[in-house]
């Protein structure tokens, strides 16, 4: 499974990176989007793949049942979840706020702004 | 942690030595008020401290003089071990003296140089930075230290030459003495490093005590010559010498304390400071000897054809510090002795004929060698120190220059390489002498030049400093056993590391050094009486030197503005694509070729273990991402988007986090709501890129893509997982709770939690600064076109049209089922955060879920409903949610604890039992009050668009 989801990242990562080489900000968000869905997925798998088990401990016992998933990635990727979003909404405000101003989606336009 | 070296047989100061330098920075930064309250005696003020530590300073003679060394440190930041370590020796002993000395007679001399400027105050400042930063420079025991406090020169003396800041030839001296010997400075840091590294300390006295062994090690050669590189640019050696007399832009003060005295002598003083550690060998000697007599030669030479004051005086002191160099690097008790005693002779005579030249200067008006004359009978004091300074500089007896010279022709005499060095030496001598006697002599005697009317006596504080420098000289000349001996033999013997057996004698008998120094005097005669001539036959050979080292320097300064132009151009086109190539491509070829050193090409797709539902759920992920990439319609890509994101979700849901899944499926379907939100009304893009972009762009993405899945197959999970036994076992014996990701979140990396809140509140803040700022600037733009429309008004406009334009929109059983689920997805939120602790749950879903509620409130309602229902200001709330947070935290100080310990007490609760309670539950509340005051903050002004 290891390397089906290696591939999927991999997939995540080509993706966005295409997105966001495109003549349109539009696409560019996007493409953020999939990469940082490619970069929690990266942070997931390389921790280490565990089916089942998920890090919480049923009652009366002191550990979970084993094998159990690692907690340390999942702490991370949550929070970056969440960070994500904030970000993604401050880009997609600034794009917003771009729109209004250059009247364009374009992000060539965007030099014109610097003169 | 490096503990203070102590010295066998050292006497320990305590913190008085780096107190000394500390005092000086500190009146520094109070020289300017001390200037405005006290006027024309702020000089004299301000003096009083240089002179009060030259006293200090010499009340060491005695001990220092018998052999004794004193070593001082103040704590600076104890936790790291970081101290201000220093150290006075002999050497540092004699610089201590000649900084405060001349500094003190200096600021006295600049309050009447420079009476009336109105930057003055700042003059001072940037004087006594210099004056600490020198003093800084001698006593550190470290080569650390020294290395910083050597910048600080570096850093003053640009601020001191470019301080006529009107004039662009003094910024553009200016800059090329910092670049020059800030360029230097950076050399000098690489060899001091290497250095550090093979005698693995950078203790001074360490150092000395391992020099056999540092002369072997491998790192010998490229440290001496870094090293070297640093001494020779700050001491103006050839082919460095250019910035120096280019820094007579400076005001005269600044060239008599700078260029005479001290700064230019930093150089001599690392030279003379490293040799027990590094000298000796061939590569020391052939290098600081030979660059020392080439510049002795080219200085004087040099000076001999000019015809203002200041460069005479800059090239003659280049010719100096070439002889210093020359002196230090042939090494040996004689050569040691010789060069000690030619650094103290010159700075006294130097000194005083700089701020001669200054006088000269302020009285006349002019520094034209050419013009000046007859002044001996109006300036009378000023001719006086100006004669004993240029008898001392010709090296007449009894002045002080005459021991010095004498000293080195013995040297010369001795040397291996006789001829050559003796010749060397009497030439550059012969020069001096004819340049003595035009900076010292000529402008006094003779019949005064009708052009110089006004010319008058100097003040006090002009004629202070050259009187009493000059007549230093004599006294040293006459009596050297009395102060000069000892000071020049403690540091001579600080160089060499051992005692000197020989002691400074005015009159040595008839010896041949006393024959050179004839003919030096009748050949310098000489060089004066025919110096027109050779004036013009240089002129005729002047064409060698527009191929000088200035030229060289021009030229690199150009090459690199244009290198930096170019690269700037090459790299900042303004085309967002170009950055991004530019940074993945250099991401995708460094982790390739890291890759590939790790056997990426070894690898083994491993296609077994695949169960049907992943393969069936990767299918879908990467299905929906082709779908992103290619449909037409911005709706239908927001769609596929959101099938990426809930099929990420589902593989948290398969391998066992359920958590993350949550948040996932929460902060998706937002997202989607937010994209929505901004591209629902613009129009479609219609820009198409061309085949050939396309596939150049599929290349790089590939190329990356690849990359990462090679990362992701090569990167083997950490079996040990100390880290994550740790948490996993103290979870609930620590922590009291089940759920092992809530715990790490909210007790044992609560600060990480606490810090990434806060990004969210700033997103938060920014999200609501960039629309509020359209705002005020479409007020504007209203209010300029006449018809002024209020903030407020233009609101209530809004919520006036909006539940129309709302009611059209929504349907009735959204209407109808958005009033059940609101408080039924609150209570439900609530839960979530309630049982985060030991499940799946807690704050960040608890508060999405919240979040979401009244986002869907608001799509059914429209936005004056949501703002009735809504009990608060969603800003309001994340930043109480901070504070919450916080507060739990910092509860734990209180008991005694780190901050963001957590602190748990059993509550009894009748009918359930005991209930364990406690802060990080405090702090998963102030998380859900947060991420929802943030989400709402976020979406409910964007829908307001």
């Amino acid at each position: 499974m290891l390397t089906l989801l290696a591939i999927v990242t991999g997939c995540l990562y080509a993706a966005g990176t295409y997105m966001m080489l495109r003549r349109s900000l539009f696409k560019l968000i996007l493409g953020l989007v999939l990469l940082s869905h490619g970069a929690n997925l990266l942070i997931f798998t390389v921790g280490g793949l565990t089916r089942g088990h998920a890090p919480v401990i049923d009652a009366g016992e002191d550990v979970p049942t084993s094998p159990w998933a690692d907690p340390v990635p999942q702490a991370l990727i949550l929070t970056a979840i969440v960070i994500g979003f904030a970000v993604l909404a401050f880009t997609l405000t600034l794009f917003h706020r771009a729109y209004q101003t250059l009247g364009s989606d374009d992000p060539d336009d965007l030099k014109l702004s610097d003169q | 942690m490096e503990r203070f070296f102590e010295l066998d047989g050292a006497q320990v100061l305590g913190p008085s030595l780096p107190l000394a330098i500390a005092s000086i920075f500190v009146l520094a930064i109070a020289a300017p008020w001390v200037n405005r309250f006290a006027g024309r005696s702020a000089g004299w003020l301000l003096a009083i401290l240089p002179f009060c530590l030259t006293a200090y300073f010499a009340s060491f003679t005695g001990a220092v003089a018998s052999g004794e060394t004193f070593q001082s440190e103040l704590i600076w930041v104890p936790t790291l071990g970081v101290n201000l370590s220093c150290s006075l020796d002999g050497l540092s002993l004699l610089f201590a003296l000649l900084i405060n000395g001349v500094g003190g007679l200096v600021l006295i001399y600049a309050g009447g140089y420079l009476e009336g400027h109105p930057l003055l105050g700042r003059f001072y400042s940037f004087l006594l930075m210099f004056m600490a930063s020198m003093l800084g420079l001698v006593l550190s025991a470290n080569l650390l230290g020294l290395f910083v406090f050597w910048e600080l020169t570096s850093l003053s003396s640009y601020l001191l030459i470019g301080f006529d800041q009107s004039r662009p030839q003094a910024r553009a001296s200016a800059l090329q003495a910092l670049l020059v010997t800030g360029g230097g400075g950076l050399a000098l840091m690489a060899g001091l490093l290497l250095l550090g590294s093979a005698g693995g300390s950078f203790e001074i006295a360490l150092l000395q005590s391992q020099a056999e062994h540092l002369r072997s090690h491998a790192l010998y050669v490229p440290a001496v010559l870094l090293i070297l590189a640093g001494a020779f640019t700050k001491s103006a050696q050839f082919p460095f010498h250019f910035w120096l007399p280019a820094a007579m832009e400076a005001p005269t003060p600044v060239s008599a304390y700078l260029h005479s005295a001290t700064m230019v002598k930093a150089g001599i003083y690392l030279i003379a400071r490293l040799s027990p550690a590094l000298g000796g060998t061939d590569l020391w000697i052939g290098t600081v000897s030979t660059v020392g007599v080439c510049t002795m030669l080219l200085g004087a030479w040099l000076a001999l054809l000019q015809t203002d004051l200041k460069r005479l005086l800059a090239y003659s002191t280049i010719s100096s510090l070439g002889t210093l160099t020359f002196l230090l690097g042939l090494g040996g008790e004689l050569a040691t002795q010789a060069a000690i005693a030619f650094l103290l002779g010159h700075a006294l005579y130097k000194g005083a004929l700089f701020l001669v030249a200054g006088s000269i200067d302020h009285s006349t008006g002019t520094r034209d060698v050419r013009v000046l004359t007859g002044l001996g009978k109006v300036m009378p004091i000023t001719a006086i120190a100006a004669g004993l300074a240029s008898l001392s500089m010709a090296g007449l007896p009894p002045l002080f220059g005459f021991i010095a010279k004498e000293l080195s022709y013995e040297v010369t005499l001795h040397s291996s390489a006789v001829l050559i060095t003796t010749a060397a030496a009497v030439t550059a001598n012969a020069f001096l002498v004819a340049v003595a006697i035009v900076v010292g002599l000529r402008p006094f005697w003779g019949s005064r030049n009708p052009d110089l009317q006004e010319a008058h006596e100097v003040t006090t504080p002009l004629w202070l400093g050259p009187v009493i420098l000059a007549s230093l000289g004599l006294v040293f000349g006459v009596f050297p056993q009395f102060i000069a001996d000892p000071l020049v033999g403690a540091a001579s013997a600080a160089v060499l590391g051992r005692d000197l057996s020989s002691h400074l004698t005015l009159w040595h008998g008839f010896t041949t050094a006393l024959g050179l120094s004839l003919i030096t005097l009748s050949a310098g005669i000489a060089s004066f009486a025919i110096r027109g001539w050779l004036v013009k036959a240089a002129a005729r050979w002047g064409g060698i030197f527009q191929w000088g080292p200035t030229r060289w320097y021009d030229w690199a300064l150009t090459a690199l503005n244009a290198v930096a132009l170019g690269m700037t151009r090459v790299l900042q086109s303004g085309y967002l694509r170009h950055y991004l190539m530019i940074t993945l491509g250099t991401m995708f070829a460094l982790a390739s070729y890291s890759l590939l050193r790790h056997g990426a090409l070894t690898i083994t797709f491993d296609w077994s273990d695949i169960r049907f539902y992943e393969a069936g759920l990767a299918a879908l992920i990467l299905f929906a991402v082709f779908a992103v990439i290619m449909v037409k319609s911005r709706l239908s890509a927001i769609m596929a988007l959101g099938v990426v994101g809930y099929g990420v979700a589902l593989v948290f849901i398969m391998y066992g986090a359920p958590d993350l899944a949550m948040t996932q499926f929460l902060v998706e379907t937002l997202t989607v709501i937010l994209f929505v939100l901004v591209f629902f009304h613009l129009p479609e893009s219609t820009i198409v890129s061309g085949s050939v972009s396309r596939v150049r762009d599929m290349i790089i993405s590939v190329g990356v893509g690849g990359v990462m899945t090679f990362f992701v197959l090569l990167s083997t999970p950490d079996s040990q997982k100390a880290l994550s036994d740790y948490f996993v076992t103290n979870s609930k014996s620590g922590g009291h709770g089940q759920n092992i990701v809530n715990v790490i979140l909210v007790d044992f990396r609560g600060l990480d939690t606490m810090g990434e809140i806060t990004v969210l509140t700033i997103a938060a803040v920014g999200v609501y600064a960039l629309l509020k700022l359209r705002r005020r600037s479409e007020l504007v733009e209203t209010g300029s076109t006449g018809e002024t429309i209020g903030l407020v008004t233009s609101a209530q406009l809004a919520i006036k049209e909006e539940p129309t334009a709302e009611s059209q929109m929504s349907s009735m059983i959204l209407c109808t089922a958005t009033r059940f689920l609101l408080p039924l997805l609150l209570l439900f939120s609530f839960f979530l955060l309630m049982r985060g602790h030991n499940e799946p749950g807690g704050g960040f879903t608890g508060g999405l879920v919240a979040a979401a509620a009244f986002v869907l409130y608001r799509f059914a309602f429209g936005v004056a409903e949501v703002n009735r229902v809504l009990p608060f200001d969603p800003r309001v709330l994340m930043g109480a949610g901070l504070l919450v947070a916080l507060c739990s935290g910092v509860l734990a100080l209180f008991a005694g604890q780190p901050l963001m310990t957590g602190l748990w007490n059993e509550l009894h609760i009748p009918g359930v039992g005991e209930v364990p309670l406690g802060t990080p539950l405090i702090f998963d509340v102030g998380v859900y009050m947060a991420v929802m005051g943030v989400t709402l903050s976020i979406i409910l002004p964007l829908a307001e668009e």
